[in-house]
């Protein structure tokens, strides 16, 4: 028997002369004025490849990373196939187009060729960055216990907690010094998860990736502590395309926390990642993202344009992927973070708050794939749209012939604050299996004019109640952040909706 | 020197008259019932003394402790003691109870000069007053009215005014979707909190409240305007005759007299 569901559409667009206006909208505006926090240049002369792409500027960029051969027949081979694609329209998304051949594919900080040994020798200019965005290499990653390895631009240029980590047995370590120490690795699962083919930013980040992070533990270890890379595109008109790989094996555990920054331009900047995770037997793999991209100005200029590709193989029995992303920046935000749930009784989890303020555009959700039997997905989805902000929750659950009795909730939760803004659903659901149990619910609310006033009775200000409203709303997500991320998402989500209600 | 002197106030919502003319004094310590069929502008009443946006004051004035109340932004009134229960108390998913309350008393503890409290000491005050009013202390881990019923909705509302002891309380239709054991509760507590320092408006469909919260007046809104004043028998005229004899002419309303009060 086939069941199939698709594209059940909900939307719900509030424009101008649309249903009720919600009270306090005057000071949408007001509110929204508080400038970009992290929006700073770092003054280091880079080293950049000239714009555009073609065969040479990937062999320019193999070369330069000292790659083996294969490596760069393999990046080649996606570029052959990038050149014969093209950019993909289904999303619910308008942007200008993105002109490839004017985009610097490389950009290194210039003291690359002698790489720091140690956090002393590096750029205090750099160290002093990172301290801007709040995340002291030294001091603040040993207090919270976090392993920092911060990519700045395309280059890793620090690692810490190396050596506790090494005596786990856990390899933590910039995809470019895993292609060098640990290239059977890096061969034996670059692009198994996302393969090149796998569509149009995928090609293209596996054409020209320059740096990200690698992760490995090995069998039967817990991670002694999270793990975090800090993402900030600093140069003007490059792209980043980090490449990240997670390899979980059997009965081993490990989190994993990005945070993304980049300051502020008036031009678009592109940033098309790809993330593959790989849990085998048993394993555990907790991906947790903070994103706040340059959003752009209220005006809808400059920004970030996300295009990820983001996906996690549940490929050993018993294992267990979770994504949990607050989604705060970006002009338009791409991204998809799915399970590929193989093994049996294997378990995917998602976990979202996507924001979008201003002109800021984001269409995410996720796709649960149950090939497993006994398989188990959940998803829980916050979008929050404010000012002219336009926010689809887009996820798939695809239930194959053989996965016997799997089992899906998708709970997808939309809250608009102002009367510009939109926020749209679309979900897929394909069973196979007369087994499968899928629950979808779905709701649609306004910051009520009946919440804030609420509140304001008891005395609250309105600024207080408006964060206290969406911290609300979001609580199921933030729960599943470690503590002192959900800290800090928490704060950015304050940051972003500043000025959103008035 | 009254609590809340209202004087010929004129209101409108959408554009659409709702107040006409509302006169109304309520002196510190007292508890008046404001009565009235649908539509007569009791609600409206309590949202315009509170501040809500959307309700627009055409004419009059709302003093309170003689300060001009309508040049205050919502928070600021909360913060000078003024305090509504929602007919309708509003779910915030998500939103610790206690923590919620512990926001607004501290806000408005700040606004008055006074040294916030920390958790320790707000779950003693806490405690306290659920102990008066006999509430179960699991409405303190829930949050705010998220999946309560109606009873504990409007038993929240009570300990909220408990905590957050304001100077004048207006309660809107407090009564509304109780049950007998539930109105019961709900009319202990509000008689718990009667106080000479506390004003209170009783804003109520049915006489049957105020045969447990006993007013020391009692006013009858129509069409926007207040139409009989009385003491707390009127209430039990109304429960017997209903609204109906109001326009029929069978009591003399009371208009000329607000208006005299008003002169004078």
């Amino acid at each position: 028997m086939n069941t199939e569901i698709k594209s059940l559409q909900q939307s719900e667009n509030v424009g101008p002369g649309g249903p009720t206006p919600i009270a306090g909208e005057n000071a949408v505006d007001a509110f929204v004025r508080r400038g970009y926090r992290h929006g700073f240049v770092t003054d280091i002369e880079s080293e950049s490849v000239p714009p555009g792409l073609d065969e040479g500027t990937v062999r320019w960029i193999s070369a330069r990373k000292n790659e083996p051969q294969w490596l760069l027949d393999w990046r080649l081979k996606a570029l052959k196939y990038w050149q014969k694609l093209r950019e993909p329209n289904w999303a619910h998304l308008r942007l200008t187009p993105i002109d490839f051949q004017a985009i610097s594919y490389f950009s290194a900080p210039k003291s690359d060729k002698d790489r720091p040994k140690s956090l002393d020798e590096v750029d205090p200019k750099l160290l002093e960055t990172y301290e801007k965005l709040g995340v002291p290499l030294h001091e603040r990653a040993r207090l919270a216990g976090v392993a920092v390895d911060a990519v700045f631009d395309s280059v890793s240029v620090g690692t810490t907690f190396k050596k506790e980590l090494r005596n786990a047995g856990v390899i933590f370590c910039s995809f470019s010094e895993a292609v060098q120490d640990h290239p059977e690795l890096v061969r034996q699962y670059l692009g198994s998860v996302v393969p090149s083919r796998d569509n149009f930013f995928a090609a293209l980040n596996s054409a020209v990736f320059s740096d990200g992070s690698f992760v490995y533990v090995p069998k039967g270890v817990r991670c002694p502590m999270e793990l975090s890379t800090y993402f900030r595109i600093n140069a003007a008109e490059t792209g980043q395309f980090e490449r990240t790989l997670i390899i979980a094996e059997d009965d081993s555990y490990v989190s994993y926390l990005e945070g993304c920054t980049a300051p502020m331009r008036d031009e678009n900047q592109l940033h098309a990642a790809v993330v593959e995770l790989v849990a085998l037997e048993n394993a555990e793999i907790k991906y947790s993202t903070v994103q706040n991209w340059y959003p752009g100005d209220e005006h809808g200029r400059g920004g970030i344009y996300n295009f990820v590709t983001k996906r996690g193989d549940c490929r050993g029995d018993r294992s267990r992927i979770s994504w949990t992303q607050v989604e705060t920046g970006s002009a338009i935000t791409w991204k998809y973070p799915s399970c590929i749930l193989r093994g049996d009784h294997s378990r995917g989890e998602f976990y979202s708050v996507a924001l979008t303020n201003n002109y800021q555009q984001a269409d995410t959700g996720t796709k649960m794939i149950h090939l497993g039997r006994n398989t188990r997905s959940k998803i829980i989805s916050k979008g929050i749209s404010a000012g002219h902000g336009q926010n689809s929750y887009r996820g798939l659950v695809k239930v194959a012939r053989k996965a016997d009795n799997a089992r899906n909730f998708t709970q997808c939760d939309s809250m608009l604050i102002g009367k510009n803004c939109g926020a749209h659903t679309f979900p897929y659901i394909e069973v196979a299996n007369p087994t499968a149990k899928v629950e979808h619910e779905a709701t649609t609310s306004r910051i009520g004019e009946d919440q804030l006033f609420y509140c304001l009775q008891r005395g609250i200000s309105e600024e207080n109640a408006v964060s206290m409203i969406v911290d609300g709303f979001c609580k199921q997500v933030f729960r599943e952040l470690p503590m002192e991320f959900a800290v800090e998402a928490k704060a950015l989500l304050e940051v972003s909706l500043e000025g959103a209600v008035g | 020197m009254s609590r809340l002197q209202i004087k010929n106030l004129h209101a409108t919502v959408d554009g659409k008259p709702i107040l006409k003319g509302v006169n109304l004094e309520i002196e510190s310590g007292k508890v008046h019932a404001l009565m009235g069929p649908n539509g007569s502008g009791k609600s409206t009443l309590a949202y315009v003394v509170a501040g809500r946006e959307g309700y627009e004051v055409t004419d009059g004035s709302v003093e309170f402790d003689g300060k001009d109340l309508l040049g205050l932004a919502p928070e600021e009134r909360a913060h000078a003691g003024v305090f509504m229960a929602f007919q309708y108390p509003v779910e915030i998913p998500g939103v610790n109870n206690t923590y919620f309350l512990r926001a607004a008393l501290n806000a408005q503890r700040k606004s008055r000069g006074e040294p916030e409290l920390d958790s320790m000491q707000f779950l003693k005050l806490v405690r306290e007053k659920l102990e008066v009013l006999h509430i179960e202390d699991d409405l303190l881990h829930r949050a705010v009215n998220e999946g309560f019923s109606g009873g504990e909705k409007k038993r929240n509302e009570i300990f909220q005014m408990a905590v957050l002891e304001p100077r004048l309380a207006i309660l809107d239709e407090t009564d509304s979707g109780l049950d007998i054991d539930a109105l019961k509760l709900v009319a202990d507590g509000v008689n718990r909190l009667r106080g000479d320092d506390r004003s209170m408006l009783i804003i109520t469909h049915y006489q049957r409240l105020l045969d447990h919260i006993v007013p020391d007046a009692v006013h009858v809104l129509a069409d926007g305007k207040i139409v009989a004043s009385g003491d707390a028998s009127l209430a039990r005229k109304l429960e017997d005759q209903g609204y109906t004899w109001l326009e029929e002419g069978g009591i003399q309303p009371v208009k000329e007299r607000a208006e005299e009060a008003a002169a004078g």
